[in-house]
């Protein structure tokens, strides 16, 4: 998995940041959507596959003014569901990111980047419900498609 | 005293999950544990059967903030194993890929998880919304490592380069010139690190501790030394076994480390600085001067100081190893295997990581031994707590909780190595 957390984008309107681990099943299922908006270049987007870790979070998405983040999420809603949240308008219960003891993640990154005044403009979360997390690089049923719809939502977005 | 119970839910700041357990019974500490319920990893269970080269890669998954240090020992005792040597410019360039892992590993807990303790912070997130210049140093300061680890590793995080024999692709000179400008912002930051951390709140606090580090003859030690202490130990990493025994303990899945007859010991950045003082850069050896620690530190509360010494070195060193860089060819020397059992010691940031793998003449691991820091610090740990709390008695149940989990956070555990969370209950009656 590529992790360029120093790729400074300056100029970029839009980066789209496919966040999880593909060995823990539905966890990769930000990164299938990463993968395949990189398979299709648009003007102004750009796509790239991260572990997730908070400090290279806040240097990926230095000097870009969009930021789409995609990740698995646990909010109890259906496996498959696709939640859109504007992360400068509300904060997120840590509890929906599958969190490590390990590692600063989202919701770190997220806090730290308000305390420190690093957010882009804009910052949106595509949260993808997740079934599983059991080790394996298999997608749960109905993931794959929730990750196509999830890419197609933001190039739309990327378009308007 | 009457009777009462502390229990902190979640002892945050440390690498994976644990608690702590203190009773205290008529004033005195009657018991302290730390326990370890992480279920164990089994790595060196699935190491059997794998092909040798496979090891750095396999055993790199065992942490995310210290995979260099695994390949390193990895690397070091396959090498060991089957008579290889490895030297000149491919030597160095592990080294400087060491000096990234200690930037980024150290940036980490002096900044993150450290200091909240000394400033009175619950975490990094409070203390960043009033020391956001503070933070965003530390932060600037972790990168700078982690350029280095993934210029040579091709990524920050369980990087990918390194191979027994030497690297499978090597920087071009101009990559690593491409990092001069940072670290040498970075080293400027490292020196106003020690200054800052120096100046923190600490406890006084001091242990006759046994320290064991690597020691080099030339160099401050990363990948290569003997096996040293404070208390006259000097011996070849391959007689480790003979020195040091792991034993099980029940309130830990993580196995205690100890020296045969001796007992408790401490490695980490504490031992590795009080056995190589003299092996330090000139520049790190002035900063600590300032900081009123040369003659040594017995206080691991002031492993802050420490660490952030290591990281003006690891700065200083990544520098001068840059400045001579020669990019070698070829970017590995072979190594063919042979039976044989190899050791390999390395200084991870948290202290000596010892490997021993034996194979078969076909490169097979029949056999595999990994002694992560983390293990070998637990038994310092709780001893440290004990004398902690017995000095600490006066102190509110939160100021003891918060005392306790400070002295903890001293030797930066890696609970995740040694097998995560740390959950902590005091009993007082």
């Amino acid at each position: 998995m590529q992790n360029n957390g120093m790729a400074a984008r300056a100029g970029l309107r839009m980066l789209v940041i496919g966040v999880g681990n593909d060995l823990r099943s539905d966890d990769g299922v930000g990164l299938v959507v990463a993968r395949r908006l990189k398979a299709h270049p648009h003007d102004g987007l750009a796509a790239m596959e991260h572990t997730g870790e908070a400090a290279a979070l806040l240097e990926a998405w230095r000097g870009v003014d969009t930021v789409i983040l995609v990740d698995a999420v646990i909010t109890g809603a259906g496996g498959g569901t696709i939640h859109r949240f504007d992360l400068r308008a509300r904060e997120i219960p840590r509890e929906c990111f599958r969190c490590s003891t390990h590692a600063f993640g989202i919701p770190e990154a997220l806090a730290l980047g308000r305390a420190l005044g690093l957010l882009p403009r804009r910052l949106v979360l595509f949260g993808i419900e997740a079934r599983s997390f059991a080790p394996g690089g298999a997608l749960s049923a109905g993931l794959e498609e929730a990750a196509e719809e999830a890419a197609e939502r933001i190039l739309q977005e990327a378009r308007a | 005293m009457p009777g009462r119970t502390i229990r902190v839910g979640t002892l945050a700041r440390v690498e994976g999950e644990g608690s702590l357990y203190v009773r205290i019974r008529d004033g005195a500490v009657a018991d302290v544990k730390l326990k370890i319920f992480e279920p164990p990893r089994f790595f060196e269970a699935f190491l059997r059967g794998r092909h040798f080269a496979e090891a750095p890669d396999i055993t790199a998954r065992i942490c995310g903030i210290c995979p260099v240090a695994y390949q390193m020992s990895a690397i070091h005792a396959m090498e060991d194993a089957c008579g290889a040597a490895v030297a000149g410019q491919l030597r160095a360039l592990r080294r400087l890929f060491y000096c990234g892992e200690w930037i980024g590993s150290h940036a980490l807990h002096v900044y993150l998880l450290h200091a909240p303790d000394f400033l009175g912070y619950a975490d990094a997130i409070q203390m960043a919304k009033d020391h956001p210049e503070i933070v965003r140093r530390g932060l600037q300061l972790k990168k700078a490592g982690n350029e280095i680890v993934a210029c040579l590793g091709g990524r920050e995080i369980h990087p990918i380069s390194a191979r027994v024999g030497g690297f499978y692709k090597v920087p071009a000179r101009q990559d690593l010139r491409g990092l001069e400008e940072r670290l040498r912002w970075a080293r400027e930051a490292a020196l106003e690190t020690v200054r800052w951390a120096a100046g923190l709140p600490c406890p006084e606090f001091e242990r006759d501790y046994e320290f064991v580090a690597l020691r080099h003859p030339e160099e401050y030690p990363m990948n290569e030394g003997r096996i040293a202490s404070s208390k006259g130990l000097d011996i070849a990493a391959r007689d480790y076994d003979q020195h040091f025994v792991e034993e099980h303990v029940a309130h830990s899945s993580a196995l205690h480390s100890v020296m045969r007859g001796r007992g408790a010991y401490c490695v980490g950045p504490l031992a590795r600085y009080n056995l190589n003082y003299d092996r330090l850069s000139p520049l790190a050896q002035a900063a600590a001067r300032e900081a009123g620690i040369a003659g040594g530190c017995r206080n691991p509360f002031r492993s802050i100081v420490v660490r952030s010494v290591e990281i003006l070195y690891a700065c200083d060193e990544a520098l001068r190893l840059i400045a001579a860089y020669e990019p070698p060819d070829p970017p590995a020397v072979v190594v063919r295997p042979r039976a044989g059992t190899g050791h390999g010691c390395t200084e991870a940031p948290r202290g000596i990581l010892y490997h021993r793998y034996r194979l078969d003449e076909r490169g097979t691991i029949l056999d595999a031994k990994i002694v992560p820091p983390t293990s070998q610090n637990q038994r310092t740990i709780e001893d440290d707590l004990r004398q902690c709390v017995s000095e600490s008695l006066a102190l509110p149940e939160d100021g003891l909780v918060a005392r306790c989990e400070q002295a903890i956070r001293n030797h930066d555990p890696c609970i995740s190595c040694a097998t995560h969370f740390l959950r902590l209950r005091v009993e007082r009656r």
